[in-house]
């Protein structure tokens, strides 16, 4: 690296995010939520409250679901984030994207965001939820468009996906 | 369209077109947009719920480092609304503020935590007023006036229909029931915090892109604020995170951000905090209600009287049109031979009630449909019985004047009766279980225009090239029900190609052609309608030119899945892409528009123009409780609603919809709650909002949410896009009388009144056990002095649909007539 130059008032730290090394200077009183939207341009994930209680702005922080609204960037450097942005692979849907756009598990798709990101946390720690697990862990997200069975049943759609290639990589 | 085929996208269950945006984080919400020297704007709000501004001292702010820009009242001399008679808000308070929250100051600062801190520097000088609470309270206290417009003392609108002689008919009927309700505002609680980015384009003019739902009524309302021809203004709806009627009013802080970037030359982004979403409201009135309802011996309306006292808040916005909902749609559900129907709209020192989901028409559907079940029960009627043999009839006219097209309602009781054993079950579950049925009817769109005009009501415009691609543009606009996908698929389905095809342009009044918004359902119908006619006409285009390639008639050429070919020989064709190069080829550049305006109604009255749509909805909701009477909790292990769509576009987002409202309808029945409270005098006596955060403001989670069981009905309507209805409202309305009518079933208690929280049914069964009357709700219907009523005779009684002058009939203040039959229902 050449100079870091330091900037009055701001941190310098690289984050790690979506497996890629990205240096940022920011205020260090700036959230998670507000380097990644603000600072990055991953404007993905969303905010409905910035008070931690809608889930809008869940991301996964080394594979755990966690309100960036309330939590300081600072605190996440070199440690794994994980967004929206990160999630398809290349052109290919991310099966929790699949399903979400095809039943229906996305209306105004400002929830959207987070709710996958949870999803994915439930699904990558448990491969076979029952409903009532989804639903438990997505208790969170708050949704005021689909009335929740459409992500119930998106995410269950998903599970399904994802264990039928696990079987085909195996 | 002549050579007929079969429906290839209309009615699939499809990925929407928005879809992948959407799943990707690559979807565009206002706050997400930044622009080079971008600035940032906060309001100041007002502490005060009434008080006179003596004086605002703005010079530390504007001194402050890294502000740009301060504004006040001065600022914006012309006040704006979104109803022409309503027009009674400034961006920021010149002189008063009417509620706790009312924006008095700006400041445009580098950034927002600047701006924030500038914020607490202003200095304003308050003269505090007496404040109103209630509607009863405005009634009371006329002198203590909120407007200087309205009605009189603090009535924004009050108003009176009779049609038919309604106290004969209750006098002449076997039983006549009286009963009132209460229910409560609640707030939209949009997922997306309204947010909004002003700015100038190269060429001089003004770019607002913005959370809202009306673009058009938003860009007429900029141009009257910022007094600003509206030809250099170009309003940009975003994709909208949820509205649900809450982004259908132009926003003061839409306004601010444009004077500013307007003065800087700068963009100026806003985006509201949660707290200030709450503020700014104009979510569902709450609406105290009294029935008075005759029905003869078997169980049929013979009329009803129906009153309404909407607490309206500080401010006008759609109140005209909500004091109209409160009653107007009553007569589509059941047959009615008589109605009378006085409203009432209030100004309280609160935050402006508006348009939610429903739309003035949830609150009456409550009553009407709790009472309905009151009368079941004293008659020994089965509930869903003696719904079924009152529907209205297809192709019929209601009592005040509304022409109904399809109508599917018989189909859907049947249905939710049959999927939820409603035979097996009603009456005889175990105590402690009981299961309630409701019905509505929701409009497909209001028939007139917010304001007055003869223009179309939307317009869509079809760009057609030789790449074969096809642009659609609408003024519609996208709030997550779908509205873009229900456009392409149109199209789509008229030019025979897939939606992926398809290029959506919408919602931007500086590209699109003019549609008036998404609200009052009207979407699908109207912007459907227009896109139909846009598309059939470029589909006689591509017929007739591909005709002569392959020597037919155009009327026997085919377009179906991407290919053009003729009926008779589907092997000899071509693709669309080179149909569009023979039609451009043939007849130069390629496009068509569209447009479509409601038919005309029959009703001729003055105020005949709220109610009336091209085609009304129809829902029926069996719910299922268990009530936990230790501590009054509510379980719901099940809903079945069945829903009349006339058509779905698209099965798996219509099935979206109406789990959606059912959802919405649910949280409403059970727990949300816009309620305020007074601080002590000491204090200031300020009216506040209880629970101004998502955590209070109790919604129902993916936990507390029910298995939903969605039955669609589909009896195409006429007046319809491939007979398509609406699916985003009507769903909603009948699930909170299902619950109330449920949880009577299960522990034989009444609360009249939404939200019917565990204290509400720990109180109604503690009554029971002590032998009174069981049942929590309003005791009593105020004093309203209502205008004497505008009298029409119904279709049935000879009437032309004109108010009949010099009738006789009993005073329009008999309301409290007493007869012998009378019947309180109060249980």
């Amino acid at each position: 690296m050449g100079i870091t130059a330091t900037v009055p008032g701001k941190v310098h730290i690289t984050l790690k995010v979506n497996g890629e090394e990205m240096e940022v200077s920011f205020a260090p009183y700036k959230t998670l939520l507000e380097v990644l939207r603000e600072d990055l341009g991953l404007t993905g994930t969303k905010h409905g409250c910035e008070l931690g209680e809608c889930g809008a702005c869940a991301v996964l922080v080394d594979g755990a679901p966690l309100l960036s609204c309330l939590t300081l960037a600072i605190e996440c450097e070199g440690r794994a984030i994980e967004t929206i942005e990160g999630l398809a692979n290349g052109p290919e849907l991310h099966p929790l994207q699949e399903a979400f756009a095809d039943l229906g598990g996305s209306q105004c798709g400002y929830c959207t965001p987070g709710a996958i990101m949870t999803a994915k946390a439930l699904l990558d720690n448990e491969p076979e939820p029952s409903s009532q697990r989804i639903k438990e862990a997505m208790a969170g997200n708050l949704c005021r468009c689909t009335g929740y069975q459409q992500i119930v049943e998106s995410v269950e759609k998903a599970a399904g996906c994802c264990r039928h290639a696990e079987r085909v990589k195996a | 369209m002549n050579a007929k085929k079969k429906l290839e996208v209309v009615g699939k269950s499809r990925r929407r077109v928005d879809a992948r945006a959407k799943v990707t984080g690559l979807a565009r919400f206002a706050d997400d947009l930044t622009l080079p020297r971008m600035l940032h704007c906060k309001l100041l709000r007002s502490p005060h719920p009434h008080a006179i501004i003596e004086a605002i001292d703005v010079d530390k702010a504007r001194a402050y480092p890294g502000v740009h820009l301060v504004l006040t009242g001065k600022d914006f001399p012309v006040p704006f609304g979104i109803m022409p008679v309503a027009q009674d808000e400034y961006p920021l308070a010149p002189e008063r503020v009417r509620y706790v929250g009312d924006p008095v100051a700006a400041v445009i600062a580098r950034d927002e935590k600047t701006a924030e801190e500038a914020l607490e520097l202003i200095q304003v000088t308050y003269r505090p007023l007496p404040t109103i609470a209630s509607p009863q309270e405005g009634l009371e206290q006329p002198e203590t006036r909120i407007h200087d417009y309205g009605e009189q003392g603090n009535i924004h609108r009050n108003q009176s229909y009779e049609f038919g002689d309604v106290e004969a008919a209750l006098a002449a009927s076997d039983h006549v029931f009286e009963d009132v309700f209460f229910y409560e505002g609640n707030n939209h609680m949009a997922m997306e915090q309204q947010a909004s980015l002003a700015h100038i384009e190269g060429d001089g003019k003004l770019t607002l892109s913005s959370s809202t739902q009306n673009p058009h009524y938003l860009h007429r309302q900029m141009a009257r604020a910022l007094q600003m021809p509206a030809s250099q203004i170009r309003v940009i709806a975003c994709q909208n995170g949820g509205g649900f009627g809450g982004k259908c009013d132009p926003a003061g802080h839409e306004i601010v951000v444009s004077k500013a970037a307007l003065m800087l030359g700068r963009p100026v982004k806003i985006c509201l905090t949660r707290q200030e979403v709450f503020y700014q409201h104009r979510g569902r009135h709450p609406i105290l209600m009294k029935f008075r309802t005759g029905v003869s011996k078997d169980g049929k309306l013979t009329a009803v009287h129906l009153q309404t006292l909407l607490d309206g808040g500080a401010y006008g916005s759609h109140g005209p049109a909500s004091t109209f909902y409160s009653g107007v749609l009553t007569p589509v559900t059941y047959e009615l031979p008589r109605f009378k129907f006085e409203a009432c709209r209030v100004f309280t020192n609160k935050p402006a009630c508006g348009p939610k989901r429903g739309h003035g028409t949830p609150q009456p559907r409550f009553g009407q449909e709790v009472q309905l079940d009151k009368i079941a029960a004293k008659l020994g009627l089965d509930p869903a019985e003696m719904r079924l043999n009152m529907v209205t009839q297809a192709d019929s006219l209601t009592a005040n004047w509304l022409k109904i097209g399809s109508n599917g309602l018989a189909e859907c009781i049947r249905q939710v009766v049959e999927r939820s054993g409603w035979k097996d079950k009603h009456g005889k579950l175990p105590e402690g279980r009981g299961i309630g049925i409701a019905c509505s009817t929701y409009m497909s769109g209001a028939g007139v225009s917010i304001y007055w005009n003869k223009m179309p009501h939307s317009g869509v415009q079809l760009l057609l090239d030789r790449s074969g691609q096809v642009t659609v543009m609408c003024g519609a606009t996208e709030v997550g029900q779908g509205s873009d996908d229900v456009l392409a698929a149109i199209v789509a389905e008229v030019l025979g190609i897939d939606t992926s095809v398809v290029r959506c342009v919408t919602g931007d009044t500086g590209l699109t052609p003019v549609d008036l918004g998404s609200y009052s359902s009207r979407v699908t119908v109207m912007m459907g309608n227009a896109a139909m006619e846009a598309a059939g006409r470029v589909h006689e285009l591509i017929t007739a030119a591909a005709a002569e390639q392959l020597d037919t008639l155009p009327e026997q050429v085919v377009m179906s899945q991407g290919r053009v070919f003729a009926a008779d020989n589907p092997n000899h064709g071509m693709s669309f892409v080179e149909a569009v190069v023979l039609a451009e080829t043939k007849f130069g550049t390629l496009g068509a528009v569209g447009n479509y305006s409601p038919p005309k109604q029959p009703g001729k009255y003055k105020g005949s123009g709220v109610g009336p749509s091209p085609a009304y909805s129809f829902s029926a909701c069996v719910v299922e409780t268990e009530v936990d009477r230790a501590t009054g909790m509510v379980h719901i292990p099940k809903i079945w609603v069945a829903h009349d769509i006339g058509r779905a576009i698209n099965a798996v987002h219509a099935r979206g919809q109406v789990i959606g409202g059912v959802y919405m309808g649910l949280s409403e029945a059970l727990m949300e709650e816009q309620a305020f409270r007074r601080l002590p005098p000491k204090l200031s006596a300020a009216l506040v909002h209880r629970i101004p955060s998502m955590l209070e403001y109790k919604t129902l989670t993916a936990l507390d949410m029910p298995d939903v069981e969605v039955m669609l009905v589909e009896d195409p309507d006429p007046n319809c896009p491939f007979g398509a209805k609406e699916a985003g409202q009507g769903p909603l309305l009948p699930v909170m009388p299902a619950v109330a009518n449920a949880i009577w079933d299960a522990v034989g208690v009444r609360i009249d009144e939404v939200p019917i929280t565990p204290d509400k049914i720990l109180r109604a069964l503690v009554l029971k056990r002590e032998g009174k009357t069981p049942r929590i709700g309003p005791e009593s219907f105020p004093e309203v002095p209502y205008p004497e009523s505008v009298f029409v005779l119904p279709p049935g009684e000879g009437g032309d649909g004109n108010e009949s002058k010099n009738v006789s009939r009993p005073s329009a203040q008999s309301s409290q007539s007493s007869h012998s039959r009378m019947e309180v229902t109060a249980s």
